[in-house]
């Protein structure tokens, strides 16, 4: 037979039954729909948690101090384990594969301007620090490492900050906010950040001159944590060897011995969380592949039930002059036709699903083509798998038995 | 113990010729089924031959069976066997869609003059749903004859029929009879067996009569004497 006519035989036998074969086909649309929403959930947050990592700093490798501390000599004198300025010289002199760095401290600070009062997070950091984390500075400036050598009380503020103490969308540069009871100077208001990964408002910030927190809020000698960008990304893994080297040979450490510091970097962070989230994919799209299997199940107990009542119809075709594989052949479209119709439905579904969410929810979703195919591919490959068994006991009648069924 | 094997048939010798118009008859169980679907090419006889227009079929396969009945057979039935919610048209083009070699203009063409000549050619869009018994089986022979086969076999195609439509029927076998086309039906009414040209009688799957009608009746010119029953079934 040919494929036109055995399409347009297919086509005719499913329109026979038009409310059985739409129920048939909602077990594969629901399945594929479900499938393609659920990747593009997966892939929506994956897409987002990468994009706010990324938004943490180029190339970024933060150093730490150690929260553990190991048996040794140091331990004796009772010195706690702290970074100190030379070990950020040392740093920031000898590795070639660091770009820029900047020793931090951060300290939280009581703000009062205009009458009105916020608490937040006040950081003390070179100006490298802007680079290293991609800020703009939106209205004003930033300060400078001569500001920092004379330790002046001028700050940078967040959109948060702004918002408070000011209100939104006004120019803070040049008022005077207190804080901790010092009084500084606002030069600048940086471009709107958003929430990091975690949720965090990475807008409620405000940003010092390092000596100015360190000496005259905090009045320490340590720095809480040195952070710096690597020159390129394939250059973090040299940068962390380049700074875990320097720093072992300033705390008197062997190579063999454990560090009393840790350097964590974006890669680390980002392809932590991206595994987390790949995981949640894949098990949001193996629960939805059930369905679509069991929308298979559907397609294979409605073709038998199709195959028995049709014995007489596949007598007579057998009669005429229809082959075995005339017939397997039919009944095999039959039940591809269900799983491609809904298919595409499903797929059609799917993005319309995941347009809902996004908006309702207002999840980050991401359909992608690779997703569609697939779940196209696998209904597909569902229709044929589940249309074989029917179509081969259809195919199998004896004509004799087949013309005399009642 | 071992399954029993029945013979259906037994020493049944008998050619039948081109253009031949043959009866069947027998009581059931005398042969004449196992018969027919040896003769329609439906089974393959356990032993012996059987030669149809030069093909031995008793050696072919499944697959090969299949396009021997598409190239030379035409069946008609008792219960007219016609595809539901298709229509006349589509039924009788049904053996041409297994023949790969005929185009669809060609296929309806051929379906629209094997309609004319059982005279529902006006007919051709009815379901068979919206068709009188007696013109389902003239669908049915036009499914038969669209193939040009060797031979027409006709099992019981009387059976479900009144005497005017059956009478009917038997006129457009012994038309297409006369324009030269095999034509073998089964039937147990020596009434309608006396419209052929031979009549073969089967006993317990042996031939117990076989002889040559005389006089065969002329269906044509009966219809004419019968009156007409009901008026929707003459259109």
């Amino acid at each position: 037979m040919k494929l036109k006519n055995l399409l347009r035989a297919a086509l005719r036998s499913l329109g026979k039954n038009k409310m059985r074969t739409f129920l048939t086909m909602l077990g594969i649309i629901i399945g594929v729909a479900s499938v393609i929403a659920m990747l593009a959930i997966g892939q929506g947050s994956k897409e987002s948690i990468q994009k706010q990592i990324a938004n943490l700093g180029t190339n970024l490798l933060t150093v730490y101090p150690s929260a553990s501390m190991t048996a040794g000599v140091r331990m004796e004198a009772g010195s706690s384990v702290k970074l100190t300025m030379d070990d950020y010289k040392a740093v920031a002199s000898r590795c070639p594969a660091v770009l820029y760095s900047t020793p931090t401290v951060r300290t939280s600070g009581q703000l009062i301007a205009s009458g009105q009062n916020w608490r937040t997070t006040v950081w003390g950091v070179y100006p490298d620090y802007f680079d290293i984390r991609n800020l703009a500075i939106e209205k004003g400036a930033a300060f400078t490492l001569n500001d920092d050598r004379t330790a002046s009380k001028v700050c940078v503020i967040g959109q948060t900050v702004n918002k408070y103490l000011f209100g939104e969308g006004q120019d803070p540069a040049g008022k005077i906010i207190r804080i901790n009871k010092i009084p500084f100077q606002v030069i600048g208001l940086i471009a709107p950040k958003g929430q990091n990964a975690w949720g965090q408002d990475q807008d409620d910030i405000v940003i010092a001159p390092f000596n100015t927190v360190q000496v005259r809020m905090m009045t320490v000698t340590y720095i809480q944590s040195i952070m710096l960008s690597a020159t390129s990304e394939k250059a973090i893994p040299i940068a962390t060897d380049e700074v875990t080297q320097v720093l072992k040979e300033r705390h008197r450490l062997g190579p063999s011995e454990d560090a009393d510091f840790t350097i964590r970097s974006q890669a680390d962070i980002s392809s932590a969380a991206t595994a987390t989230s790949s995981i949640l994919t894949a098990l949001l799209a193996s629960i939805a592949s059930i369905s679509l299997l069991v929308g298979g199940i559907g397609i294979m107990n409605i073709m038998l039930v199709s195959v028995t009542e049709r014995t007489r119809e596949i007598g007579i075709r057998m009669g005429v002059g229809a082959r075995g594989r005339d017939v397997l052949l039919q009944f095999l479209i039959e039940a591809l036709m269900i799983s491609l119709i809904g298919g595409l439905l499903g797929a059609g579904l799917g993005i319309l699903a995941s347009g809902v969410i996004a908006s309702l929810m207002s999840w980050p979703v991401t359909i992608t083509l690779q997703s569609i195919i697939l779940s196209f591919l696998f209904s597909t490959a569902i229709g044929i798998f589940f249309g074989w068994y029917p179509a081969r006991k259809a195919a199998s009648l004896n004509p004799i038995d087949a013309l005399r069924y009642e | 113990m071992g399954d029993l094997e029945v013979h259906a048939l037994r020493g049944v010798n008998m050619e039948i010729h081109k253009s031949d118009f043959v009866a069947i008859m027998g009581k059931s169980g005398s042969g004449k089924s196992t018969f027919m679907n040896i003769a329609g090419c439906l089974d393959v006889p356990t032993k012996g031959e059987y030669m149809l227009d030069g093909v031995d079929v008793g050696k072919l396969n499944k697959d090969q069976l299949a396009h021997l009945r598409n190239k030379k057979i035409g069946f008609v039935f008792q219960s007219f066997n016609l595809l539901s919610r298709t229509s006349a048209l589509e039924n009788v083009e049904l053996p041409l869609m297994y023949n790969s070699n005929i185009s669809s203009k060609e296929m309806k063409e051929r379906s629209i003059r094997a309609l004319e000549s059982v005279g529902l050619a006006e007919r051709s869009h009815h379901l068979p749903s919206q068709l009188s018994g007696g013109e389902q089986q003239r669908v049915a022979i036009a499914r038969a004859l669209v193939n040009n086969p060797v031979v027409i076999l006709a099992d019981e195609p009387t059976g479900n029929l009144d005497t005017r439509t059956s009478v009917e029927v038997m006129s457009i076998f012994q038309k297409l009879n006369t324009q030269g086309i095999t034509v073998i039906i089964v039937t147990h009414e020596p009434d309608i067996a006396a419209y052929t040209n031979r009549n073969i009688t089967f006993r317990d799957g042996r031939i117990q009569k076989d002889f040559i009608v005389e006089k065969p009746r002329n269906a044509a010119a009966e219809l004419l004497t019968i009156p007409v029953l009901t008026e929707e079934e003459t259109i």
